[in-house]
């Protein structure tokens, strides 16, 4: 049974339309995150869940019950914030037992789920403090404790990483994944950052201009994604876009890439990709997608890639990460990404052959921006 | 200071020198109306008539204070300011509650509540603010005569309160501006309801734009002549009225003593206030402005 179920929800603010007609469907124990850029109407849409902005049209369901105009404390949710919200007179203990005070839980049952529930996030020696004596990660578990107290049927997480710093969020981000694999929770969650959305979604949106543009599994976002903005938007370093024309070659297909003062790149399309959506844009201007991951050097004999297409070009930039290295390397009119192993040796300025993995290129049209092959 | 670099130059201490001075002479000046008040209250009669308005007291006396408390004619009337001293706090304590109440709930409703139209009430509030007195003193009079309150307490406790909302609902709306409306949204999801989150939530922060409002309004009912004099009766005039009619009383020797010390009766509870809370007054003002 659906645990969420929003039905063609559209909301305006005056003449403006913040969500245009939103559908999303989310099982029992599923962690849905919703993702775009600022302004996409994620947070909106979040805060249509909980009952905070009423919908223009359309309809919220939460566990098959219609909740779309019901106050939020009887959604029978829980939402963390970004700024944590905590109540700045009241104890940790307090602002944990607030909820189930509100509803009239019995004193003894209110002690009992804020001792679980501090066992749990480790903040048992925090209770007796005031939010203004914790530490930002500790205010953002005892925000989660808040939560998790009531038990609810889904939980609500409005970027709750945003305000830690670049180790605590990876620490967290680690964290809430646990949490959420242990509870088996439904959970909701508003975030900017695509590297969070990977790590932690069963299930992603991604949202543009009040729409989802793709719901999917990481991978279905991030290996298969519906057009541009969406491959622009998931991974990091982000996509590459090469402008290409597509042609036909002894009955196959290839791209060709102009370049400045050198030879016209060709690159064949594989044959196991086939699709007739092609034929009728052979000659056409396409974008080529392709992930900084699919080059790789030329002397890594990965049987894989043993059928990927050489590449000639030169390198402009070299940016050691440690992990690995990202190159800058001027394709056609565009500077493009490529990321290659740690050990490779190579200055700006050198030449350097580079295989490109075609199998895992995906073809854009130029106009629509939407994905053709 | 000590945590002050400055330079140390024989004509810069000089400089800093004559700047204390001027600034000292200034704060004596400032406060000298008040020493006068003060020693002319223990002075008796002879010394007045006798002395300049400089001179020391020679033989404090009490007696003008408690002539101005118990035995002063205001009027027609010989009883002193005191039972007027005692009509004013009547007046005052309730009017300062009730406003202050009031103005926090407006505030808290305006920020956490917003309504279609909300900043066009709040505006028309504030406009509150710049109505002066004199003109609304008919058609009060003529609105108290309606409630069947006129001359009395609550009627002047009523107009105060009236008055009173326009500054105390600014106070509030701009204090609860700075506070995060997540604060409300976590509430609301909690399971609290309008009154609850105030009561739980906003209130228990509110101190510092509660003392401000307190004292604002405290030394403006206090100290307030006009609606006093216009909509009180006799048994129910605010110490000022008294003050004034004590002073204007012509029978025999005008007793300045009695009248300096009527006056510092008047005057003693603002000062009261101010003194022992006016940190938190200048510390409230400032709350609202600085993120906390």
């Amino acid at each position: 049974m659906a645990a969420l179920e929003i039905h063609n929800v559209i909301k305006e603010f005056g003449s403006e339309r913040v969500l245009k007609d939103v559908s999303i469907s989310i099982d029992s124990g599923d962690f849905l995150i919703l993702v775009g850029p600022s302004g996409c109407g994620k947070s909106t849409l979040m805060n249509a869940i909980a009952g905070l902005e009423p919908v223009t049209s359309g309809n919220i369901y939460i566990d098959g019950e219609d909740v779309t105009w019901r106050t939020p404390a009887e959604r029978d949710i829980a939402m963390v914030f970004q700024s944590y919200a905590l109540y700045p007179s009241m104890t940790v203990r307090q602002n944990i037992s607030f909820g189930l005070e509100m509803r009239k839980v019995p004193k003894a049952e209110r002690e009992q789920a804020v001792e679980r529930v501090a066992d749990l996030l480790q903040i048992t020696h925090l209770l007796e403090r005031k939010p203004a004596q914790l530490s930002g990660g500790q205010r953002q578990r005892v925000a989660m404790g808040r939560a998790l107290a009531r038990e609810p049927k889904v939980y609500l997480f409005d970027e709750p990483l945003s305000n830690l710093d670049a180790k605590l969020r990876v620490d967290m981000r680690t964290e809430i994944k646990k949490l959420h694999q242990r509870l088996g929770t439904t959970i909701v969650y508003v975030t900017h950052d695509q590297v969070e959305a990977m790590t932690l979604a069963d299930c992603i949106a991604v949202m543009r201009d009040g729409r989802i543009l793709q719901l999917g599994s990481p991978d279905e976002v991030y290996n298969n994604p519906v057009d541009m903005f969406v491959a622009g938007f998931m991974g990091s370093p982000s996509m590459n876009f090469i402008d290409a024309t597509l042609e036909e070659q002894n009955g196959g297909y290839q791209l060709r890439i102009t370049t400045q003062g050198e030879d016209d790149l060709l690159l064949p399309w594989p044959e196991s990709r086939y699709a007739e959506e092609l034929a009728g844009r052979v000659g056409k201007p396409v974008i080529l997608g392709l992930r900084p991951e699919h080059f790789s050097e030329e002397d890594e004999r990965l049987t894989s890639q043993a059928e990927g297409t050489l590449l000639n070009t030169s390198v402009a930039v070299v940016e050691p990460t440690g992990a690995d290295i990202l190159l800058r390397l001027p394709l056609g009119e565009h500077e493009i990404t490529a990321r290659v192993g740690p050990k490779c040796n190579v200055k700006a300025g050198d030449r350097l052959a580079l295989r490109v993995d075609m199998d895992r290129a995906i073809l854009f049209d130029a106009k629509t921006e939407q994905r053709i092959a | 200071m000590a945590n002050v670099i400055r330079r140390q130059t024989p004509a810069a201490r000089l400089g800093r020198g004559l700047l204390y001075g001027v600034l000292i002479l200034a704060a004596l000046f400032y406060i000298l109306p008040l020493v006068v008040m003060l020693m002319t209250s223990v002075k008796p009669l002879s010394e007045i008539s006798a002395g300049t308005l400089l001179s020391l007291p020679q033989n404090p006396t009490l007696a003008p204070w408690t002539k101005a408390w118990g035995e002063a004619c205001t009027g027609m009337r010989c009883e002193g300011v005191g039972g007027y001293f005692w009509n004013s706090f009547a007046i005052v304590i309730p009017a300062v509650l009730i406003s202050t109440t009031i103005g926090a709930l407006n505030g808290y409703a305006l920020t956490k509540w917003r309504f279609k139209g909300s900043e066009l009430v709040f505006a028309l509030m504030l406009f509150g603010c710049f109505i002066p007195f004199q003109v609304v003193l008919l058609p009060m009079a003529q609105t108290l005569g309606w409630l069947g309150i006129s001359s009395s307490r609550a009627g002047l406790i009523l107009v105060h309160v009236v008055f009173g909302i326009a500054f105390t609902t600014l106070f509030f709306r701009n204090f609860y501006v700075g506070i995060p409306n997540e604060l409300v949204s976590a509430a609301k999801l909690d399971g609290a309801g309008f009154f609850r989150i105030f009561w739980r939530i906003l209130l228990p922060v509110s101190a510092p734009i509660i003392v401000v409002s307190v004292i604002w309004q405290f030394t403006q009912i206090w100290n307030d002549f006009l609606f006093g004099v216009a909509f009180s009766a006799h048994n129910t005039q605010p110490v000022t009225v008294a003050l004034n009619n004590l002073v204007n009383t012509s029978t025999g020797v005008r007793e300045y003593n009695v009248d300096m010390a009527a006056a510092m009766i008047a005057a003693l509870p603002t000062l009261v206030v101010y003194v022992l809370a006016g940190k938190y007054f200048v510390r409230g003002l400032t709350a609202g402005s600085v993120k906390g």
